[in-house]
């Protein structure tokens, strides 16, 4: 844990003299918080004592009110000073962790190769990268702010009570494991309570978002009752645990106020009887007013020093209840911290190697005798001893049924999973070799779960090539077939990109994915299933803009569609992760069982074809 | 589709307060009674202290002179009010011991039943949220970001609840230490207690000013937060492509432009947050020594004070005056500490009545309306040809109404759908349907071809009246369909779409919830004529497979086989799919629609899809555009007409 903490504390960098000073600025503050009091006793003390206006200057006991007023000015005005600053530094510091924590995580996420994005779900990074991070900005700030400056008062307090009140402060120190022991208590059983119920909490609101994203089935089935009913019962159920939770919470205020209570009751108890046993009650002829004057002196204990003593008492017995606060959302954190550091100490597995290859010659692919598997500890191979030489500009499609291999055969092209066994080699050389940008920019692929990124049509076709001038994306657009798509839109380039590319269909999107990895001009271009969602008619199309084109570009094409492969220099047939064949059309409509399967269920039903 | 609106960020709407306030005192009147009368107790007992030891230095005092002993001998004490009592320290302390006993069994008293009212609130008002969220027309769901309602659910109850367990009564709390310590500086000394107002008022605009900016940077925090969320899903979401296109780097340059921004609204948030308690505290300070000085003034120069007990000079009384000043100051700062902490509410309190303010726009959001007065029934067949109603499931339907004479009309449900003339348009300005006429008797097969955006998912939307034509007529085997019962017209209806949403549970809850009532044995029949039933006995637990998070553990195609399991449990007489075998490849898809065709026949079945060979065997076939049906036809009549249909089939048009 203590590991996990000091790996999230070095995302502080810029920050940390804000860190630093910040408890300072606190020290500074709960000082004189604590010795205010004490002064401002002095002050009422002399302000009682006053008889003419001479008497502010000069008195016969101790310093004068003036002077007094003096000190407590400045006092105030350096407790402002710290004040503000120390608030200041500490939030600076504590979203700069954060800020910093995020960016980390960020930097830290892109590095990751595939097999460890595989390994955590994306809603758990989500929850990382908001949720943990917040907390952990709210557990840092407390603990510059409160951490240091809780202790301190607790710590200062007390010594003010044992200075002003001698023995009187052995009230106090037997309160303190009173009032820790209940705490403890109340906080251990509520954050039992608690914890459980809020993964509960959680699951309720997930059945929301259910209902919220199900609306249409909900009510095509007239199921608005029953999930009413459902989600009563669980809220209810959930409100019970709730209340359960908080009646232990319920008991931390009482028990304050009880142990507040109880040593002022003693306090002036005993106090009174200190006084009255041990002192004398002496008087003094005042002459200015002509009275007597008197007070009880010379006793274990003054009556000045008893209003003090409250005073502290109370002091104490707050920043007790603020510890034991920081603590239940210290442990709160921890959860949040170890879920950070998870992220940042996971290992990217695939890492460029020494002396990398930068330079792709062309575009051969060949696969020597390769195993792969997702997990080492999986018992069967996904791909088993897979040969394939493709030659530069070669067309190339691959079919099977689902999970056959398909995808992860095109995957190990680009080196976005390693090789078990043997080895893949892009243009004569191991891909392990080369520099991974290099690698890819020259490979493009455009994966089967397309994305678009919100911004513009330009800003997406300019992550194949940054540079890209508006000719060359029209032309990209145009062997896409996605021409008539940007220029159906009055901003043309500038066009809008929603989240996920929300505002483009299936068929749009997958053109516009097409045209953006083909903006690099890539020795390989792999298309896995990219056209599914496009009709046949511009499936060809594409298919003979790459052709013309970009000849020499080497295309691997993963399609359920036969029509879409047909005119391929090989066609590879995959069957439970092996290559079943290899050949062209003609040649495995003639021999291969499973081609001509495949071909007959989809030129029975016609239609596509 | 309408324009989707995004969450409004903003401060509260007036009267969110009161209306909240109102809702809680209506639900919960005895216990915030109680809860108040405990909490003024509470308070009381906290000040009692201050009191009783000046009672208890008083009484000390009072009884050097006379030699008497403070904790046995009764006599005259003077108060600091300017009254004198017969008292002594051991009557003092059991008086303030009562009075402590009874604060703290106040004080878990009030924090209990706050407690519970404020979880009993929070349930009450979820369920209502949820409730009449879930009668909301589909058009409010089209019309509202997913993710802003949800942040309803999650953060802005979350902010009610902060308001009303925490702020509430804090605020109650200081509000009535400040009132009762007002009075007791007013009795004191209205001088000095003029010059704690001015500094309250001083405190004020503090509060105003910075609390306020504190205010504004949080909603601005709120409103990056959520742009860097959704920066954060989207990048997550699509980090293969980002791999894949080495565009790392770049993606991290974008990120960190909107997190530097959000470390500007957040710092600045916190800055001006956290500057409020040192600020405020050090006000109270100079009032303290401000009034100590003037208290000073008025007992040197024999100025008159005048207090709630009258003018009177106290030169010369030092005793009196000692007592005064003494309890003035405590008050004087037990006042500001009291303003102090009410200003820390500030910040709850706006979020709490903006959080508010978002919920109960919702819950005023006017629910569906249904007039509908004819009812469906299952009706049991005799062998003469009639029939009668029955209460078990049968695959025969009934429409029934009652006259207003009482009597009953069985009309027999056959499947007959007749749109004559429809207008449509989602947001009253442009028609997205423009004189439809379709007419599906029963058993036929009617299918809807036509790019994106012509019209063909609305027209399934308005026949199960999701949303209201703005002109024309749907009848339902002759019935016009407003005069149906909504809940009655989409039971007969069942509904397959495109996006398949599933439920947490198990596959076979997932099936049931086609039909509540059916066996085992029918969901798993259902599944078969699905061609479900192998996936699902392939999964680790078979039947009993739980589903999590939208199933997101199944693939696309797998969900599409459920969410037709479902529809075939229910045995609706008349059945909708809207895409509904997109993401099946070509051979499952066959063997699917084996399966329904079977489960169809005799029954009508509208089929909008993408691929012309799922409609290739339908009776009818619109095509679609702009709203209008431009072709219809069988498959051979609309070949043979060689326009659009026969173009998208041979594959020189094409669909989008």
């Amino acid at each position: 844990m203590l590991k996990n903490i000091k790996l999230i504390l070095q995302s502080v960098r810029q920050y940390k003299k804000y860190a630093i000073i910040t408890p300072l600025f606190m020290v500074g503050e709960a000082g004189l918080e604590c010795a205010m009091p004490f002064i401002m006793g002095m002050f009422v003390d002399g302000i009682k004592l006053l008889n003419t206006p001479n008497d502010f200057f000069s008195s016969s006991s101790g310093i004068p009110v003036f002077y007094l007023a003096l000190i407590l000015l400045t006092m105030a005005i350096f407790s402002l000073v710290f004040g503000i600053l120390g608030g200041k530094y500490a939030s600076i510091a504590s979203v700069g962790l954060a800020t910093n924590l995020r960016s980390d995580l960020y930097k830290k996420l892109t590095s990751f190769s595939f097999e460890n994005i595989d390994k955590f779900s994306s809603s758990s990074l989500v929850t990382r990268m908001t949720t943990d991070i917040n907390n952990v900005q709210m557990a840092f700030q407390m603990m510059i702010r409160i951490v240091v400056r809780a202790p301190l008062m607790l710590i200062f307090s007390a010594i003010m009570t044992f200075v002003g009140g001698g023995v009187m402060g052995f009230i106090f120190i037997a309160m303190i494991p009173i009032v820790t022991f209940g705490m403890i208590l109340i906080v251990k059983h509520a954050m039992g309570v608690f914890m459980k119920v809020f993964k509960r909490y959680d699951r309720l609101n997930e059945s929301v978002q259910e209902n919220v994203s199900g609306i249409r089935v909900v009510k095509s089935y007239v199921r608005e009752d029953y999930e009413k009913h459902k989600f009563n019962t669980a809220s209810n159920n959930i409100t019970k645990e709730f209340i359960k939770g908080e009646k232990i919470v319920a008991l931390g205020n009482p028990l304050l106020n009880t142990s507040i209570h109880l040593s002022n009751i003693l306090i002036i108890g005993i106090g009174t009887c200190l006084i009255y046993t041990t002192g004398v009650w002496t008087e003094k002829y005042d002459e200015a007013t002509g009275t007597y004057v008197g007070d009880w002196i010379g006793g274990a204990l003054t009556l000045g020093q008893l209003s003090a003593l409250i005073t502290y008492g109370i002091q104490i017995l707050m920043s007790l209840m603020m510890i034991s606060m920081i603590m239940v959302m210290l442990t709160l954190s921890l959860e949040a911290i170890k879920r950070i550091s998870e992220v940042l100490m996971e290992k990217p597995t695939i890492r460029n190697p020494k002396d990398p290859v930068m330079e792709v010659k062309n575009g051969d692919v060949t696969f020597k005798n390769v195993n792969f598997k997702y997990k080492k500890d999986a018992e069967k191979n996904t791909l088993s001893n897979i040969n394939l030489n493709i030659k530069s500009g070669q067309f190339v499609g691959i079919l099977g049924s689902t999970g056959s291999g398909k995808t992860s055969v095109v995957n190990l092209i680009s080196r976005l999973y390693d090789v078990n066994e043997g080895e893949v080699l892009v243009g004569d050389v191991n891909v392990k070799d080369y520099d991974i940008e290099t690698l890819r920019t020259n490979v493009a692929v455009v994966l089967q779960k397309n994305v678009l990124f919100s911004g513009t049509i330009e800003s997406n076709l300019k992550w194949g090539n940054l540079n890209a001038t508006e000719e060359e994306m029209m032309k990209a657009c145009k062997i896409a077939q996605a021409e008539e798509i940007v220029n159906a839109k009055p901003e043309g380039l500038k066009s809008r990109v929603e989240q996920g590319g929300a505002n483009f269909s299936g068929g749009q999107k997958q053109r516009l994915c097409i045209a953006r990895a083909i903006m690099s001009q890539p020795k390989i271009l792999i298309l896995d299933d990219s056209t599914s969602a496009v009709d046949t008619k511009t499936d060809r199309l594409i298919r003979k803009g790459l052709k013309e084109e970009l000849p020499n570009m080497t295309k691997i094409v993963i399609a359920q569609r036969i029509s879409s492969i047909e005119d391929a220099d090989q066609i590879v047939i995959l069957d439970n992760g092996v290559i079943n064949d290899i050949g062209t059309h003609d040649e495995l409509l003639k021999r291969n069982h499973i081609y001509q399967e495949i071909y007959q269920t989809q030129n029975r039903v016609g239609g596509d074809k | 589709m309408p324009p989707v609106r995004i969450r409004e960020r903003g401060r509260a709407k007036k009267g969110t307060m009161k209306r909240l306030l109102k809702q809680l005192f209506k639900l919960y009147p005895g216990q915030l009674i109680l809860s108040l009368i405990c909490l003024i107790f509470n308070v009381f007992g906290n000040l009692s202290s201050s009191i009783f030891v000046s009672l208890a230095t008083n009484t000390l005092t009072a009884a050097g002179p006379i030699h008497a002993n403070p904790f046995t001998d009764t006599f005259p004490v003077s108060t600091t009010f300017g009254f004198t009592v017969n008292t002594n320290v051991t009557t003092l302390l059991i008086i303030l011991g009562s009075i402590y006993i009874v604060g703290i069994f106040a004080s878990w008293t009030w924090n209990r039943t706050m407690a519970i009212v404020t979880q009993k609130f929070m349930n009450e008002f979820r369920k209502a949220m949820f409730n009449h969220m879930q009668d909301l027309p589909i058009k409010y769901f089209d019309t509202h970001a997913h993710g802003a309602i949800m942040s309803m659910y999650t953060n802005d109850i979350d902010t009610i609840r902060q308001f009303i367990s925490q702020a509430l009564p804090s605020l109650i709390q200081t509000g009535l230490v400040s009132i009762f310590v007002f009075f007791i500086m007013l009795y004191t000394s209205v001088w000095m207690t003029l010059v704690v107002v001015i500094g309250f008022f001083f405190m004020l605009g503090v509060v105003k000013g910075v609390g306020g900016k504190a205010s504004t940077y949080f909603i601005k925090q709120q409103s990056t937060l959520a742009q860097v969320e959704g920066a954060i899903e989207e990048s997550i979401n699509g980090l293969k492509v980002i791999k894949v296109f080495s565009h790392e780097e770049k993606s991290e340059e974008e990120f960190n432009v909107l997190n530097e921004e959000l470390y500007h609204n957040a710092s600045q948030a916190n800055i001006h947050g956290n500057i409020m308690m040192p600020v405020m505290g050090n006000i109270g300070n100079f009032l303290y020594i401000l009034c100590g000085v003037m208290g000073a003034f008025i007992y040197i120069f024999g100025w008159r004070n005048l207090s709630f007990s009258g003018f009177e000079v106290i030169k010369g009384d030092a005793p009196r005056f000692a007592g005064m000043i003494a309890l003035f100051l405590m008050m004087s700062r037990m006042f500001a500490n009291n303003v102090n902490q009410f200003s820390q509410q500030v910040i709850f309190i706006v979020q709490g009545m903006a959080g508010a303010s978002r919920c109960l726009d919702l819950i005023d959001e006017e629910k569906e309306k249904d007039e509908g007065y004819v009812y469906l029934c299952n009706i049991i067949y005799h062998e003469d040809g009639t029939f009668e109603e029955t209460s078990e499931h049968t695959r025969d339907y009934a429409w029934k109404y009652r006259h207003k004479d009482g009597t009953l009309e069985y009309r027999e449900l056959k499947g007959d759908i007749l749109l004559d003339n429809v207008d449509f348009s989602y947001d009253g300005k442009k028609l997205v349907l423009q004189g439809v006429n379709i007419y599906a008797h029963p058993g036929q097969k009617i299918a809807f071809v036509g790019a994106t955006g012509a019209g063909k998912t609305t027209i399934t939307n308005l026949i199960n009246r999701f949303y209201d034509l703005a002109d024309g007529k749907i009848r339902y085997d002759g019935i016009n369909i407003n005069k149906i019962k909504k809940a009655d017209l989409r039971k007969s209806l069942g509904i397959v779409l495109q996006d398949t949403n599933l439920f947490t549970g198990t596959v076979m809850d997932n099936i049931r919830y086609g039909r509540l009532e059916a066996t085992d044995e029918e969901c798993i029949e259902a599944a078969k004529i699905a061609n479900a039933h192998d996936f699902i006995e392939r999964l680790p637990e078979g039947y009993n497979t739980m589903l999590n998070g939208d199933g997101s553990n199944l693939s696309q195609g797998q969900r599409q086989l459920l969410a037709i399991a479902r529809a075939a449990v229910a045995d609706a007489p008349v059945m909708i799919l809207d895409e509904a075998t997109s993401s099946i490849d070509t051979r499952t898809e066959k063997l699917v629609q084996q399966g329904t065709d079977k489960l169809m026949e005799g029954r009508t079945v509208f089929v909008i899809a993408h691929r012309l060979s799922t409609v290739q065997n339908s009776n009818a076939i619109m095509v679609l555009d702009h709203g209008h049906i431009i072709e219809r036809g069988t498959h051979t009549d609309l070949i043979n007409q060689k326009g659009v249909y026969y173009k998208l089939y041979t594959g020189a048009f094409e669909l989008e």
